[in-house]
Order: C-alpha cells, then structure tokens, then sequence
C-alpha cells in the first residue's frame, strides 16, 4: 500500500512513525457526550488510501457525529485522531480542510442566494489582482467540477433554483473538487436517482485509483457492497464491528447494525370493501389531471412514480394545501370541501410531508412542544394549557412509537432523522386521523426506525384507517400496499393490485 | 415571442417594483412642485441623503449576515464628537483634519470592533448588544463633550460637510465614493461572499472554511466606521460636535436596507436595492417638506411606506 505521491509532509511522518504505515487515516477511542446523551463511546476506524471504508449504522448510531469531529465540528471529549501519520487536533473544519479532509454534509447545505460557483468555491474563490473573485475563472472552474458528475448546469444559476438532486451533486462535486487525501460522504445518495448514483460511484472509483481515501456512510447497504472495501458498525455510539465488505453480507449486517434479526415488511391484514376516500378526476392545473380512485377502510394505496411524476403534488391537493382546479373528493361518505390544511384535519384527515425539516417540525422546540402543537386545544382549560395532560399523551405516543430521547424536553432539532420522523408521526396521531397521507415517510432513515414505521403503519390499518402512501421506493412499495397506483408525468399510468404489483410491471407503468 | 417578452417585463416589474415606485414617486412630485426638479433642491435632497446613506450601507453588511446595528444613531455621535474635539481648539490646539478624521473613524469602527466581538465570539444576540451600545456610546459622547456641543471647529473641517466639488457637495460625493467601495467589496471579494454565505447558512459557510466569526466581527466593525463618518459629515455641516446628534437615526437607515428588499433573516439583498431606499426615504422627506406637510404628518407616512414596501416584499415571495 502506498501514499499519493506529491506530498512532502506524508514522507517525513511516516518515517517518524513506521507502524502506523498503511494508514492514510487512524481514528482512535473516541468518546463523545451531548448533554444528556453519549453519542460516542470508544469508536475507532481506519482507513487506507485508496479504499472506501463504509460506516453503518441506525440512524442515531453517532455516524454524523463521529465525521463531525473529525473535521474539527465537534471537539471530542477523549480518544486520538492520526492523519497521514500525524496527530491531528482540529478546531476549525477549515483546519481540515487545509490538512486534506473533505466532507459531504448529510444535510444539505446549499447557500440559495449564491450561485451554483459560488457555492462550490466558497471559501476558496480563485482571485485576480489578489483581492477580487475572478469570476470566469471561478466559472469555468464550476463547470468542470460538475462535469466530473456528468452535470450540465450553468455555473451562474442560483442555487436555490435546482432540485433537491441537483443540489445534492453540487455538493458532492463541491467535496471532490478539495482534492482532499479523505473524502467523507455522509448519505450522499439520499436524494438521487439511480443514474445519478451511477455517476457517483463511477468517481468513486476514480478517486480510489487517485488513492484518496473514502469514509462512505449510506443506509443503502446495496451501495455498500457495491463500492466499499471494508465496513465498519456503530449502534447506539459503540463500535460494533470492522472488516472487509467480502466478509459478511446484507443480513448479516443489518444483524450487527440492529442487534437482532431483520425483518420484512409486516403487511398482514386484508382491507375491507367499505370505501374511506373517493377521488374523481381530480386534476389540478399544471400538476396533475384525471386522479381517479378509492381507498377502502383498512387499507394501504401505494402511490409510485419517478421523481416530478406529481405524488406530493396529488397529496397535497388531498389535504387542501393547494386547490384542486377540477374534480371531487368524497371522505367518510361526504363530499369534501376543506379549502386549508386546517379543515382537512379537523375532517381528520393528517399528511406528513416529505420533507419534516422544512414543513414538519419546528427544529428548536421540544419533542413534547412538537408533539402536542396540533391538540393543544385538548388539554386547555380557561386558556391554560395543563402541561400534566400534555406531559401525559406525549409520554404515552412517545412510548408507542418508541421515540428515542434523552427527556420530552429534548429538542427536537437534536434527534435523530428517525426519531424526528417519529415526533412528526406522533404530532399527527394525537390528532387521531382515519386517513394518514405519508410523502416518503422513511427518506434517510434507517433500517430499525424503517420497520418501526411499517409495524406502525400495518397497526394503523388494523383498525379500520386507511394509508395512502407515497414513495419511491420500491421494495417499499411493493412491500406495504394492498394497491398501488402509478403515476407517470402528471396523469395516472394505472392501478395494480398486490397480486398483480412486481417490481417490472410497476416500473413498465412509470417509466 | 412577444408572449416571452410581456413576462420577461412582468418579471422586471415584480423584482424591481421598488424602482419603480420610486420614479413613480418622482414623476408625482415633480408634477405637484416645480421646485421639486431643480438644481438646488436635488442637491439639497442628496446631501440630506448622503448621512443616511452611510449608515445604510453599513446597516446592509450587518443585516446581510441576519443581524442588526441599533447602535449607528449613538456611533455617529460619538464617531462625530471625537473628531470635533479634534477639530476645535478644545485639547489646546486645532489638529488638522488629517489627524481629526482617522480619530472619529476609529473611534467609531472601535465601537462597532466591540459590538463585532460580542456578536462573533460571544455570541451574544446582536439585538442585545446593540441596544446596549446604543446607550453607551450616547453614554461616552456626553462624558468626552461634558454634554455641551463642541464648536469653533476648523474651515477645513467644515468644507467635509459645506464644500462643493464642481458644484455637487462633499458629504454627496463622499457618499457615492463609499458607495462604489461597498459595491467592491460585496460583489467583487471574496470577503462579500461570505457575508452573504454567513447569512444564507452559517453553518455551511464554516465548514467551507469560512472564517466566520471573523465576517460577523467585521461588518459590525464596518457599520461603527462609516456610522462614524457620517457624525463627521454631520458635525461638520451643522459646524459643531452635537451631543444629541443622531438620535433615532438607526430606524431611517434599518428603514431603507429593508424598503431595499434586504431580507432581516440575513443572505439576501442588493446593495443597489439600499441606495434606491435611502433616496425614496429622502425624497418622501423632502417632497412632504415641500407640499407643507406638517413634520407629524411627515413620520406617520414614513412609518406607512416601510410597512407597505415589507408587504410588498412577503407579495413577491409568495
Ligand atoms: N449537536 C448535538 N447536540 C446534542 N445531541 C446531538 C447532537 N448531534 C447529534 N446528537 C445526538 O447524538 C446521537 C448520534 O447522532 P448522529 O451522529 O447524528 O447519528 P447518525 O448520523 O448515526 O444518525 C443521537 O442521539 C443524536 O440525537
Ligand atoms: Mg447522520
């Protein structure tokens, strides 16, 4: 095993330190405390140039935290961090930056105001006369990145004005362009198509005969396999296990990553013939047109299509985000007329949207203040809210659903992405819904919170409710309905029933 | 063709209803004054607007990076007395202005050094800090002048607020050289970007790398500078170091960054938008001076026209 050639600095340590040879990175007991919570205790990885080390786990496992501090975010409480053969102490990610680490962030964090070259040289802007940003430089730098990911937009386009893919390329071509000796790239595909993904891994490869080292976190242990050379688990801040890929296999890790056996989806019930929701030739102007079906009582709509195919724009008009231009909705036997959000929930209908950053959760405030926001009216007499019946039904979902946290008081801006999702769910069910709408319920989350919210999903049904939901994801799909409908551009493609549903005959429907 | 164009105008229109509304302004007065457009009376307006202006633009820097600098109106005082001091004969002898002004600048950007520091390194919200400032530099401008005005100031030291230059004013010219400066700054450095990237998503900027504690701590020093000079300007034209210069001058200069279309959440605004705001503000000041509307009348329509161009704001993103 080599170093990349073209640095004096790795010669000189390995030669101060023989042992360590191999390494390009070496990670020792880390241990870190948030108040409240132990995110990390004793975690050690290393990784060699020109390999990707993959880092599994739940979400919540300390994944983010652990890269957070090695880019000099988080200071750690103990443990040792050996770059290139040398100890390193860093405060500032800037430091990390300029001792060769890179990092894509798992949340994205694109500047909207600034333009697609501003953002991926910020911090870094080529210069002309020494003080002033040399714009077509900067440009046609810009342009060249995005090439390296087959991307073709104008490096002048505002940021804010590319889909949440485009964005998440701009970020990855952002970490790759440092020419860093560490890329870390925590959850890079959580919103890319496969062609997309495609491209990724391609560079990914390139970048390992360049001989720069990986640290690749994914919940999509497919893409473990595919790109990785050895794997390392984390659950609940411990180090589970390392080896090589070829050493174990999917279950096997998804057995070291949740501490138990994995199982499939739980869908058992069969839905009743009694309808709950009756959708005619719903069309809304510019989104989509002619949306036709009924949901039984106790039963799961899948709704599948390709990225723009209109589900969150169908769902949306269902809850009355936005107004449908032409056609009707029947629920629980009448004719629907909400006009906002408000009346469809009074209606008790719920949608949980798929992106609960931005539209379900208010990030500084507490699990229970998130949780309870939408039935405070329940728990108030003569104008007081009593914190004792809030406290009471939070405590209660929040041990249904099995929310992971420190207290009720957390907030919620510090969980998890499944445990967030759940406070969102939780928020909703208080309001006790018979229609539960889910926009990509289990996007960037992971596998345990994932079969939580299936088992929870199949329970809800259980009772004579009915789930509409709305996916890309397959497996996911497929998995959970009692029918799917498919949606291509806009217009319905059709409507398959479990027995008739495979992966093909979806895919020939949505593509 | 002509379809894409009617858009491309409505646009226009909408991104730029700020402009708009200030030729609008202008067409109206010019019909209802025929003092409104002369020579006299536009340099009148742009020296009036010239004080404001300053504190604007640095007002833009700070409200950029999602903050705020209550401050300004106390800073002037004081950024304006120091230098009076220095230009009168009250430490015994007159000093010459190269002395008197790089004394009020700095004692101003000293001032905005102290609000940066609490803002970037002890992240103390800037709301705070700046009300608090407020007080104080008020504070230090009665303690340094014992609450009397300093006057008998140098000539040379006057002609930075009275003189005229091939027959625009000094305080208008200095104005617009600091406006290109800024512009220079925001648009063409790197230092610019970054206020906007501190704004945008601070987080994000650190971890590209961004200094940026640093970028919040400079704009506020930034603000406290051009605050200062415009005490300068300001003492100089009315000849003396007033200690009671400035008050409230902190809400005209908010007023125009946001009737600019600079958004208070931070990472987003013009530079251009703050001048176009800074000018409407002066004209509506002066057009209802000239139609003879009392000065009560004068602060209601004020007040109405920043709430309308907020509202007109939330329209357009909508
Ligand atoms: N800034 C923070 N403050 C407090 N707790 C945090 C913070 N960041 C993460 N945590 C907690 O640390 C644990 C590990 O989180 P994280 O590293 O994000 O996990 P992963 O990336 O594996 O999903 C979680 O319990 C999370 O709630
Ligand atoms: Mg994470």
């Amino acid at each position: 095993m080599t170093f990349p050639v073209g640095r004096s600095d790795v010669a000189t340590s390995e030669a101060a330190m023989p042992p360590q040879s191999g390494l390009i990175l070496d990670v020792q007991g880390i241990s870190k405390r948030f108040p409240g919570v132990q995110a990390l205790s004793d975690v050690s990885i290393q990784v060699r140039p020109g390999t990707v080390h993959a880092l599994v786990g739940e979400n919540g496992a300390g994944k983010s935290t652990l890269m957070k501090i090695l880019i000099g975010w988080h200071r750690r409480d103990r443990g040792e961090i050996t770059l290139k053969g040398q100890v390193v102490d860093f405060h500032e990610p800037k430091q990390a930056l300029d001792a060769g680490i890179s990092i894509i962030q798992q949340e994205l964090s694109a500047i909207g105001d600034m333009s697609i070259a501003e953002n991926l040289f910020l911090g870094r802007e080529p210069r002309r006369a020494g003080a002033f940003i040399d714009y077509p430089g900067m440009n046609a730098l810009a342009k060249d990145a995005m090439a390296e990911l087959e991307l073709d937009l104008d490096p002048w386009q505002k940021m804010k004005t590319l889909s949440v893919a485009q964005m998440q390329l701009v970020e990855i071509a952002k970490a790759i362009s440092y020419e860093a000796d560490i890329i870390i790239m925590d959850e890079p595909t959580s919103a890319l198509g496969d062609r997309e993904i495609e491209h990724l891994m391609a560079s990914i490869r390139k970048l390992k005969a360049r001989g720069t080292g990986i640290i690749y976190i994914s919940h999509k242990l497919e893409e473990v396999f595919e790109i990785a050379d050895e794997v390392t688990v984390l659950r609940d801040g411990h180090h589970i296990a390392s080896m090589p890929t070829g050493e174990t296999d999917r279950d096997g890790l998804i057995r070291l990553m949740i501490g138990r056996e994995a199982k499939g989806f739980p869908k058992t019930n069969t839905p009743t013939t009694q309808p709950l929701l009756e959708v005619e030739q719903l069309t809304r102007e510019g989104e989509f047109r002619d949306v036709s079906f009924t949901l039984h009582k106790g039963e799961i709509l899948g709704v599948f299509g390709l990225m723009g195919a209109g589900k969150s724009e169908l769902l949306n008009a269902l809850f009355s985000v936005t107004r449908a231009t032409s056609g009707s909705v029947t629920f629980q036997g009448k004719r629907l007329r909400a006009r906002y959000p408000s009346q469809a929930m009074r209606n008790n209908m719920a949608l949980i949207t798929e992106d609960r950053k931005a539209t379900g959760l208010i990030l500084p405030m507490s699990v229970r203040d998130n949780m309870a926001i939408s039935t405070l009216g329940r728990h108030t007499r003569f104008g007081f809210v009593s914190a004792l019946g809030v406290g009471r039904v939070v405590s209660s979902m929040s041990r249904d659903l099995d929310v992971r946290m420190a207290s009720p008081r957390q907030l919620v801006k510090f969980l998890s992405g499944g445990n967030q999702q759940k406070v969102v769910l939780g928020r909703w069910l208080l309001t006790k819904p018979s229609l539960l709408m889910l926009d990509e319920p289990t996007r960037g989350i992971d596998i345990g919170a994932k079969a939580e919210i299936y088992r929870f999903m199949s329970e809800f049904v259980d009772q004579g409710k009915g789930i509409v939901l709305a996916s890309s994801e397959l497996p996911e799909v497929l998995g959970m309905s009692d029918r799917i409908l498919v949606m291509k551009a806009g217009r319905m493609a059709g409507i398959l029933s479990r027995e008739q549903a495979s992966e093909e005959a979806v895919m020939q429907l949505a593509v | 063709m002509k379809q894409a164009r009617s858009l491309r105008i409505r646009i226009f229109l909408v991104e730029n209803g700020i402009i708009l509304a200030f030729i609008l302004l202008v067409v109206a007065l010019t019909f209802s004054s025929e003092f409104f457009l002369t020579g006299p009376n536009i340099r009148n307006v742009l020296r009036q607007a010239s004080i404001n202006g300053l504190l604007a633009i640095g007002m833009t820097f700070v409200i950029l990076t999602a903050g705020i600098d209550l401050s300004v109106g106390s800073v002037l005082a004081f950024g304006g007395m120091i230098a009076a001091i220095f230009a009168s004969s009250s430490l015994g002898e007159q000093y010459p202005l190269y002395v008197a002004l790089p004394m009020g600048l700095a004692a101003g950007a000293m001032l905005g050094m102290v609000n940066g520091s609490l803002v970037a390194f002890f992240r103390v919200p800037p709301f705070v800090v700046t009300l608090g400032m407020l007080s104080i530099a008020r504070g230090l401008t009665l303690i340094s002048s014992d609450g009397m005005p300093v006057s008998r100031l140098s000539p040379e030291y006057i002609y930075v607020g009275q003189g005229m230059v091939a027959g625009i004013p000094v305080p208008v010219l200095i104005f617009f050289g600091v406006l290109g400066l800024a512009w220079l700054l925001l648009y063409q450095t790197p230092f610019g970007r970054y206020v906007y990237a501190v704004g945008g998503n601070e987080e994000a900027a650190r971890i590209s790398g961004v200094n940026t504690r640093m970028v919040k701590f400079t704009v506020y020093a930034i603000s406290g500078c051009l605050a200062a000079l415009g005490g300068i300007i300001l003492s100089a034209r009315t000849t003396a170091g007033l200690p009671q210069a400035g008050v409230a001058y902190e809400l005209d200069a908010i007023a125009a960054v946001v009737i600019g279309g600079t958004s208070l959440a931070g990472g987003q605004g013009r530079l251009f938008g703050t001048l176009i705001g800074v000018l409407i503000i002066a004209v509506v000041n002066n057009g209802l001076d000239l139609l003879g509307v009392s000065a009560y009348y004068q602060l209601t329509f004020k007040g109405a026209i920043i709430v309308a161009a907020v509202l007109l704001d939330s329209m357009r993103q909508r």
